[in-house]
């Protein structure tokens, strides 16, 4: 088989800046300076990524396929690279020593996650999800002085391993079942649990590492722990492109479920305990970053509403919500970022009155938070809207019923966060005077809310990329 | 249908929007007032097209449409019949008196009030417009945010309790109203609301989407065990939040009830009829009796309200032509007279600092001019012959008796009522013991400017209804209509299916014989 350079114009972008941020490693300080170009560099990715779509082909031995899904999630990763580099330069919390390893270990991870959204074997997304886990692994205790990102870092790496052990023994049995790992070949194989119980325990076990990324009950647990310790910015980056490719590898893996199978009916029932845990968790948070994971669990729930409804409808549903939480979920660390100018981490508290020292920042928070519980005129809206026309086709009317409740629920503590920014005053000076917020880096974070109001209002644009992304992964154009 | 070539209702919905973002480069308080004020007359202009309704039809006028989600069958549409047009009429009307009325009321944070204001009224008349569910849906949550913000940041010393009460309750109560909609759009490929009109649902299908629906609707109204986020919202509320949510946000709930429940859900709204109306007229005795102990003004008219809209969900649950025109007439009309007595509260408020009645009193003697717009407001507010308030109610009441002489006789105690507890506001007003009423000044231009319309609009209403009745009538006989055949298909479905026409043809005699 030939090696077509063409399929691969976005990793190999970003295996070159790789590269460079490796020379700058090793190289003098002085280097040190390019880095701040690094965000530009990677929002250029988002236009190479853009000019890849016209690709598509199977290459390394049927084990990579560049198509309209994977594509699609190249270019969300991307875009979220650029932000969260943006987010990181100037961390506070950061060794100035270890700046550039900070971000190389960023650009891996992101690297590892667009090997996974094109792999289509299982082996080749157990190593891509296994590089976009170490390189965050090094990550989250880079966080100097800080007893809990340590912490943070051995929960992350302990349970991970765990996983991926589960992972990996779970692989072994659906190769030892259906004597194959392609998921082109497992697609036409049974599934059933009376006539091939042990790959289908093997497949849930797989499954799992897929869940420990997305943070989905049972799996959950290190999400606000390993959020709370690591810095706000790495925090940032965890809580949303690891995400993104865990959807992006269960929108390939639904291919193999089917809607009468057992282990739809499990997923649908897990995705309703993580919706509602997660939010009546984050109901008593306190901690901000504890809060965005308690979030980030039940929103892991909602992605599902698409997984479990498995049709490219839902298929595309659950690829435009992930993209939309990104953004979503970017802007609202992008404000809890700018806040925090020592690096410590927020309080429900540390907001008050944020609409006077920054209405910009304030705004944007207001915005990402409505998008989060899914009120309109927001994309979290649409996205929502789109996951329970979805699941609701496939008829799962009781599942609906469990996501729309749990919006009533989500409201308190999102609503929260408006309400500490706007009617709360804020804390003043010894001289009386309120404490501006310094270096607001508002226009990115303006940009941010501005997409996600945009993508309210007119999701069609987005949402027809993303049924490309649908069609390809189920294999039906809707 | 009427094709003026002019998007007369995108204008009205984007106009206000789109002034709200030029706000942001204006500094001066003064400024940002009377810019605002310029917009609300422009986009009263711009209502003007809407003249050219056409009387004769219970179509849907002035309609837009245009893809936006092809992939889910969504459409930007919009138009108007005749149960929407007023509504949209009374919702422009209030823009500039409410930055009126706000003129010294209003503080703090200016440029953010106006902001909300005008979020507010585009988000209002797109729930009156929308003829696409998700639009629709948008519009109705959309302008929640800035009516949570417009309590909590401008309202009473308990505006974030009841900024979050208010919030939670609409809120919570609207997410089933989704599930609803998806349901809809599973069950028929389209979230086009004249689309789904023409479907028909089996009953257990309409019973599910009519409580999912209804619950949302209800705690809008508000109904009376819903009712609780009301009292609170109103007194923290700063006057023009007070006057929008009176005249505007309580009619959301009734319209949604005329505009899917009775359409969408014939069996299952003929089904629950027994039950609206017993928590209707608990609403009427309840509000009343409550209104009629309370010390504070604004929460005096509050409660007035929730028996008020009693009557809106009664007249619409009998069925009936008249008990229907009636209901659509009381939600003009209590968005008339209640919006008119919040600001005549406001307005005292800025000169007493203090709602409760005692101190207030004793006006007649030294504000006449504001005793005279309180007193033609509230004998309006209980339904005195000539006011607006008389025609409305009588035409519920007609429509209740012509449904069954006992419902009639159970809603008759709360017109007594509401004319007890007016009064006794009134009386208290004009001639109590004067505490510091003589140190006030009586009402100023400003406050004739923005008052004296909506009397005239109460005496207009009063005395001659014929214009607003008829442009409704044709709306609600195709309302009525749709209704009777579809309910009658559904419920004898199983027996020998009676032919619709027939039916048709005698509600439509009753519609026209008035």
């Amino acid at each position: 088989m030939i090696f077509q350079i063409e399929l691969f114009i976005p990793e190999l972008y970003l295996l070159a800046l790789i590269g460079g941020l490796f020379v700058l490693t090793v190289g003098p300080q002085s280097w040190w300076r390019f880095l701040r170009y690094l965000p530009l560099a990677a929002g250029v990715g988002i236009g190479v990524a853009a000019l890849s779509f016209q690709f598509s082909g199977l290459m390394l031995y049927g084990a990579y396929q560049v198509d309209g899904l994977s594509q699609f999630f190249k270019l969300a990763i991307f875009l979220g690279l650029a932000v969260t580099c943006l987010n990181a330069l100037n961390q506070p919390t950061l060794s100035e020593e270890k700046r550039p390893d900070y971000f190389l270990f960023l650009c891996l991870s992101a690297l590892g996650l667009m090997l996974l959204s094109s792999a289509v074997e299982l082996v080749t997304i157990f190593l891509a999800l296994e590089l976009a886990s170490y390189s965050l692994y090094a990550l989250i205790p880079l966080r100097s002085k800080e007893p809990a990102a340590a912490e943070a870092g051995i929960k992350y790496i302990l349970f991970g391993a765990v996983v991926t052990a589960l992972a990996m023994y779970g692989l072994s049995y659906i190769l030892g079942v259906h004597h194959t790992t392609y998921l082109s070949e497992l697609m036409t194989k049974t599934w059933s649990w009376s006539e091939a119980p042990a790959a289908l325990i093997g497949l849930t076990l797989f499954l799992g590492a897929l869940f420990y990324k997305l943070a989905l009950f049972p799996l959950h647990f290190w999400c606000p722990d390993v959020y709370e310790g690591a810095s706000n910015e790495t925090a940032a980056f965890v809580a949303t492109l690891p995400k993104l490719g865990a959807v992006v590898v269960l929108v390939r893996l639904s291919t193999l479920l089917d809607p009468s199978m057992e282990v739809t009916m499990l997923l649908a029932v897990l995705a309703a305990v993580s919706m509602t845990f997660g939010n009546l968790s984050a109901l008593v948070q306190n901690d901000l970053k504890r809060l965005l994971g308690y979030s980030s669990v039940s929103h892991a729930g909602y992605v599902m509403l698409g997984i479990v409804a498995g049709t490219a409808a839902g298929l595309a549903a659950a690829a435009f919500y992930a993209v939309v939480y990104l953004l979503m979920n970017l802007a609202c660390f992008w404000v809890i970022c700018r806040l925090s100018t020592d690096g410590r981490n927020l309080k429900l508290d540390d907001l008050n009155g944020l609409y006077q020292r920054s209405p910009g920042l304030a705004l944007v928070l207001a915005v990402s938070a409505f998008a989060l519980v899914g009120l309109p005129p927001t994309a979290g809206f649409m996205g929502k809207l789109f996951l329970l026309n979805s699941a609701w086709m496939e008829g799962y009317h009781w599942l609906v019923i469990i996501a729309v409740l749990n919006s009533a629920i989500a409201i308190y503590y999102y609503l929260n966060l408006v309400r500490h920014a706007y009617t709360r005053e804020a804390p003043v000076t010894a001289s009386g005077e309120v404490q501006a917020v310094p270096n607001p880096g508002l226009l990115w974070g303006g940009l941010l809310a501005a997409a996600v109001l945009w993508l309210g209002v007119a999701p069609a644009t987005l949402f027809s990329f993303a049924q490309l992304a649908g069609a390809a992964a189920g294999g039906v154009l809707p | 249908m009427i094709d003026t070539g002019f998007p007369v209702l995108s204008a009205l919905i984007f106009f206000p929007l789109l002034a709200a973002i030029g706000l942001f480069f204006l500094r001066d308080e003064r400024t940002i007032r009377l810019y605002t004020l310029v917009v609300g007359l422009i986009e009263m202009g711009l209502a003007a097209p809407l003249f050219r309704f056409d009387l004769s039809t219970a179509e849907f006028q002035f309609v837009e449409i245009m893809p936006w989600v092809p992939a889910w069958n969504m459409h930007y549409h919009v138009g108007v019949d005749g149960i929407s047009i007023l509504m949209i009429f009374l919702t422009v009307l209030l823009l500039p008196l409410c930055v009126l009325c706000s003129w010294t009321y209003i503080g703090k944070r200016v440029k953010e009030f106006h902001f909300c204001l005008l979020l507010m009224i585009g988000a209002c008349v797109g729930i009156f417009s929308a003829l696409d569910f998700v639009l629709f849906y948008i519009f109705w949550e959309a302008m929640l945010i800035p009516m949570f913000l417009l309590i909590a940041v401008w309202g009473g010393p308990n505006k974030r309790y009841a900024s979050l009460k208010f919030f939670i309750y609409t809120l919570a109560g609207s997410t089933l109203f989704l599930a609803a909609i998806v349901a809809f759009f599973v069950n028929t490929g389209t979230f086009s609301i004249p689309e789904l009109m023409t479907h028909e649902y089996s009953f257990r299908f309409q019973f599910w989407t009519f409580l999912a629906m209804a619950l949302a609707f209800a705690i809008k109204v508000p109904m009376f065990p819903f009712h609780t986020w009301l009292p609170a919202a109103h007194v923290e509320a700063p006057t023009a939040g007070s006057v929008l949510l009176a005249s505007i946000l309580l009619k959301m709930g009734t319209y949604g009830f005329l505009r899917f429940c009775l359409p969408l859900t014939p069996a299952a709204s003929e089904y629950f009829a027994p039950l609206m109306i017993t928590i209707s007229i608990v609403s009427i005795l309840y509000g009343g009796a409550i209104a009629l102990g309370q010390r504070d003004m604004k929460k005096l008219i509050a409660y007035s309200s929730v028996a008020h809209m009693g009557f809106v969900t009664l007249g619409i649950f009998v069925f009936t032509m008249r008990g229907v025109e009636g209901a659509i007439m009381q939600m003009i009309n209590h968005g008339i007279t209640t919006g008119a007595l919040f600001m005549l509260v406001g307005a005292i408020y800025e000169r007493s600092h203090s709602r409760e009645i005692a101190d207030n009193m004793g006006l007649g003697k030294y504000l006449p001019a504001y005793m005279f717009f309180f007193g033609l407001f509230a004998i309006a507010s209980f339904g005195f012959p000539g006011t607006n308030g008389f025609v409305s109610e009588a035409l519920v009441l007609i429509g209740v008796f012509e449904a069954s002489y006992l419902l009639g006789a159970l809603a008759i105690p709360g017109v007594m009522l509401a004319a007890a507890y007016m009064l006794r506001l009134g009386l208290k007003l004009a001639w109590g013991q004067p505490s510091q009423a003589a140190t006030w000044k009586d009402l100023n231009i400003r406050e004739w400017v923005y008052l004296a319309p909506l009397a005239v609009l109460v005496l207009y209403l009063g005395l001659m209804p014929t214009l607003a009745l008829k442009t409704i009538n044709p709306s609600v006989v195709h309302l009525l209509n749709q209704y009777e055949s579809r309910k009658a298909l559904h419920l004898e479905s199983s027996l020998q299916p009676e032919p619709p026409v027939q039916s048709i043809q005698l509600s439509a005699t009753r519609g026209t014989d008035q």
